[in-house]
């Protein structure tokens, strides 16, 4: 009887694990890429796939080099590249999605340490690079009914003509995944009732958002029907490895992401704001952990 | 019964095969015939061990002291069948470890000692001095597990006022059933002890915590304790329910004090079993030398076993139709927080609640990746501890910020580890760190 197994409790495990929860974040977006497909055409499953490959390819090749166990098996990097390519224009040149994908893996994750050390969203972090490096092919966008190739409906020039029933099904002008609002809330809810993803964090966000155009008096619905909101709001602010893991971090999050996003489309040179809002408040997490630590049981007077 | 609200944090451990209760929970206790060789270890508590009292070559009688006390946190150990002392050697035991036991031959009389054959005492005329000093003498400990002396834990130093006495009938670990079936069967003897343990604590207010899993418990419980003031409370199923501290806190919304024992916070928490030990050592003078075990999973007939201390466990899962092919591990008492089984010769003892067989894929650690900060463990921790923090410490051999996290508090019910989508060893880290520290502070 020297074939049994010894170690210590526990001795069962959860059937979750971190590849599960890759995966179901995977299959959460499916929903808008369909959305994607149906607006802007099959290039965009392009996009998404050169993405994803230059993701899966530059993280298990950067392990290589720094001789570190290859764990694209767990699907992080896959998520990253998935996640880019839904905030890429459609019909961007194939670089964008490459370089940005190759940046978001060896600079903001693997440079740091991997999965689990980088301090900022990989994904927003290459979009953040694509932004500075390729303004015009990343903000020229693909016209989803016959019209011409124009700028995001958040820009000025659009104010007061949105459509808010085609914005919410995504006939609108965007990114590949930001366009149907309707799309990405099936994903989100399979998140949330999974337990994948944490209410506070989209909830605080766009609440704060909705909340401040109102009081400054602007259309309340366009917080989270234009732009990119949704999208950053579920899938990127919900990041685990970048936001604050105690419940009142992720409040305080969830409310500085929608601040910073407000100010920025606001009072900024820049229409959109959800990466660089999602970013900044990535880089403040560590600080609101230290303020937000539970209170731990047994921290009471004595009694009798 | 009233119900009460659970508590912060926790998990529902294989939630998706009903915790695995199913297996035993409807069975009926059965009587597990005496083996022919019983190995009595003179440890089978928490404290000094026992130092043998009998010789080889005597014969001894069933309820017989054969280990006596050597220090006060301490517990006799009494012989669980009538026979011939053959052997007084070091055996392996649960945990792994090598302790003396006394092993006897059994000669199937199943003689009673003199001392155990006296007119069974009316509770009424039991006053607390006489029922501290049959706890001690009858070997009582808690059989929840922890095995610390019931006479230790009844006798609060002075001064010390106990407001309440609370009965853990919460049986949180999966898989297990002893408890469940002990409330059902033998009601009657477990409220015959909450009363004699409450005479000894100078009568404190008593409540049975009982998970809701178990209602048949929960109705049988309340028929027994009709007219004695004794309260029964359900419990909303969440593991670790059944610690310590939590069940404190449902029953009595008190805290213990980080670093202090329940008594700080007027609470005495003493398992079911425990109290039906209690009863027949007190009422029938009868020491514990038997105990309700559940042996489960991967066997061929789960069955809850009444099982004479000192057998191995081997006779169990025979009895029970032997391993199936593919079991990988095998614990002694729960899935959460057992202990594996270097081999199955190690015998019973007073806090072996189970005998579970995992297969192997059910023991499959899984892949460790790094950790992703999903929060699991920190949603999990029924100390509100940051478990992700903890571990990330140990990694970095960081002792000063493991005890500035509260390393110290982690009571090892192993929710974090179980939650745990990177698979990693959490609770084992924390084990650590707690060992680390508790150096240190010795050094200081």
């Amino acid at each position: 009887m020297s074939n049994l197994t010894v170690s210590l409790s526990p001795h069962v495990r959860s059937e979750n694990s971190t590849q599960k929860i890759m995966f179901s974040v995977c299959i959460a977006l499916i929903p808008a890429l369909v959305f994607a497909v149906y607006w802007f055409g099959w290039t965009v499953l392009l996009t998404v796939a050169l993405s994803m490959a230059a993701a899966i390819g530059s993280e298990a090749l950067m392990q290589k080099i720094l001789k570190r166990p290859i764990t694209v098996s767990d699907g992080s990097a896959a998520v990253t590249g998935l996640l880019l390519a839904m905030t890429l224009p459609a019909g961007c040149p194939w670089y964008v999605p490459v370089l940005g994908a190759v940046f978001a893996i060896v600079i903001a994750k693997q440079v740091f340490g991997g999965l689990g050390d980088n301090f900022v969203n990989p994904a927003l972090a290459g979009r953040a690079f694509l932004l500075a490096s390729f303004p015009a092919s990343m903000t020229s966008y693909l016209p989803v009914a016959d019209a011409v190739t124009g700028a995001t409906p958040l820009s000025s020039e659009f104010a007061g003509q949105v459509d808010y029933l085609q914005a919410f099904l995504g006939q609108i002008g965007g990114s590949i995944g930001e366009v149907s609002k309707l799309a990405l809330l099936i994903g989100a809810a399979f998140l949330l009732i999974k337990g994948i993803i944490d209410w506070r964090i989209p909830v605080t966000y766009l609440g704060t958002m909705m909340l401040l155009n109102l009081i400054f008096g602007k259309p309340v619905l366009d917080a989270v029907l234009l732009g990119g909101t949704v999208l950053g709001a579920f899938f990127m602010a919900t990041d685990y490895v970048t936001s604050p893991v105690p419940a009142w971090g992720r409040v305080i999050y969830g409310v500085g992401i929608g601040v910073i996003n407000f100010a920025i489309r606001t009072w900024g040179a820049y229409p959109e704001g959800v990466t660089y809002a999602i970013l900044l408040m990535n880089i403040a997490t560590p600080l609101l952990e230290r303020f937000t630590r539970p209170r731990k049981y047994g921290e009471v007077k004595r009694h009798a | 019964m009233n119900r009460v609200r659970s508590f912060a944090g926790g998990i529902h451990p294989l939630h998706a095969i009903g915790h695995g209760k199913g297996l035993s929970a409807g069975l009926p206790i059965e009587m597990l015939p005496a083996p022919e060789r019983v190995y009595i270890p003179m440890s089978q508590h928490i404290g000094a061990p026992c130092g043998p009292c009998v010789a080889v070559g005597d014969h001894v009688k069933r309820g017989q002291k054969v280990g006596e006390v050597r220090g006060f946190v301490s517990a006799p150990v009494h012989a669980s069948v009538s026979g011939t002392v053959v052997e007084i050697a070091p055996h392996l035991v649960t945990g792994g470890s090598m302790v003396p036991c006394v092993v006897i031959e059994n000669d199937f009389h199943d003689e009673w000692d003199e001392s155990c054959l006296a007119d069974p005492l009316p509770l009424e005329r039991i006053d607390a001095q006489q029922a501290l000093s049959a706890i001690l003498e009858g070997g009582v400990v808690g059989m929840g597990g922890a095995t610390f002396p019931a006479h230790v834990k009844l006798s609060p130093p002075k001064g010390a006022k106990i407001d309440y006495l609370l009965l853990n009938g919460a049986e949180c670990e999966p898989y297990l059933t002893a408890d469940h079936r002990m409330m059902l069967e033998q009601s009657a003897r477990i409220i015959g002890g909450i009363r004699i343990i409450a005479k000894a604590l100078g009568d404190p207010a008593c409540i049975v915590g009982i998970e809701l899993n178990k209602k048949d418990a929960i109705a049988a419980m309340e028929r027994a304790a009709q007219g004695t003031g004794i309260r029964i409370a359900g419990m909303p199923v969440k593991y670790p329910q059944g610690s310590e501290k939590q069940l404190i806190q449902v029953l009595t919304h008190r805290q213990v004090p980080s670093g202090k024992l329940p008594m700080d916070a007027g609470c005495v928490v003493v398992n079911v079993s425990s109290a039906a030990a209690v009863y027949d050592a007190v009422a029938l003078r009868r020491p514990l030398t038997e105990r309700v075990v559940t042996v489960t999973g991967a066997v061929a007939h789960p069955k809850n076993l009444l099982v004479r201390v000192g057998t191995p466990a081997s006779a169990l899962v025979e009895y029970c139709g032997g391993l199936s092919e593919n079991v990988g591990r095998v614990v002694s008492g729960g899935p959460m927080m057992g202990i594996a089984l270097f081999d199955l010769s190690v015998p019973v003892t007073k806090g072996t609640s189970g005998v579970l067989a995992l297969t192997k894929s059910q023991a499959d650690p899984g892949v460790t990746t790094n950790c992703i900060r999903c929060g699991r463990c920190v949603r999990g921790c029924p100390m509100h501890l940051l478990p992700y923090e903890l571990c990330n410490d140990v990694e970095k051999n960081n002792w000063a910020a493991a005890e500035k996290h509260n390393a110290l508090d982690c009571i090892e019910c192993g929710s974090c580890t179980y939650v745990c989508p990177a698979k990693r060893p959490i609770t084992s880290s924390i084990r650590i760190a707690k060992r680390q520290v508790m150096a240190l502070r010795k050094k200081k």
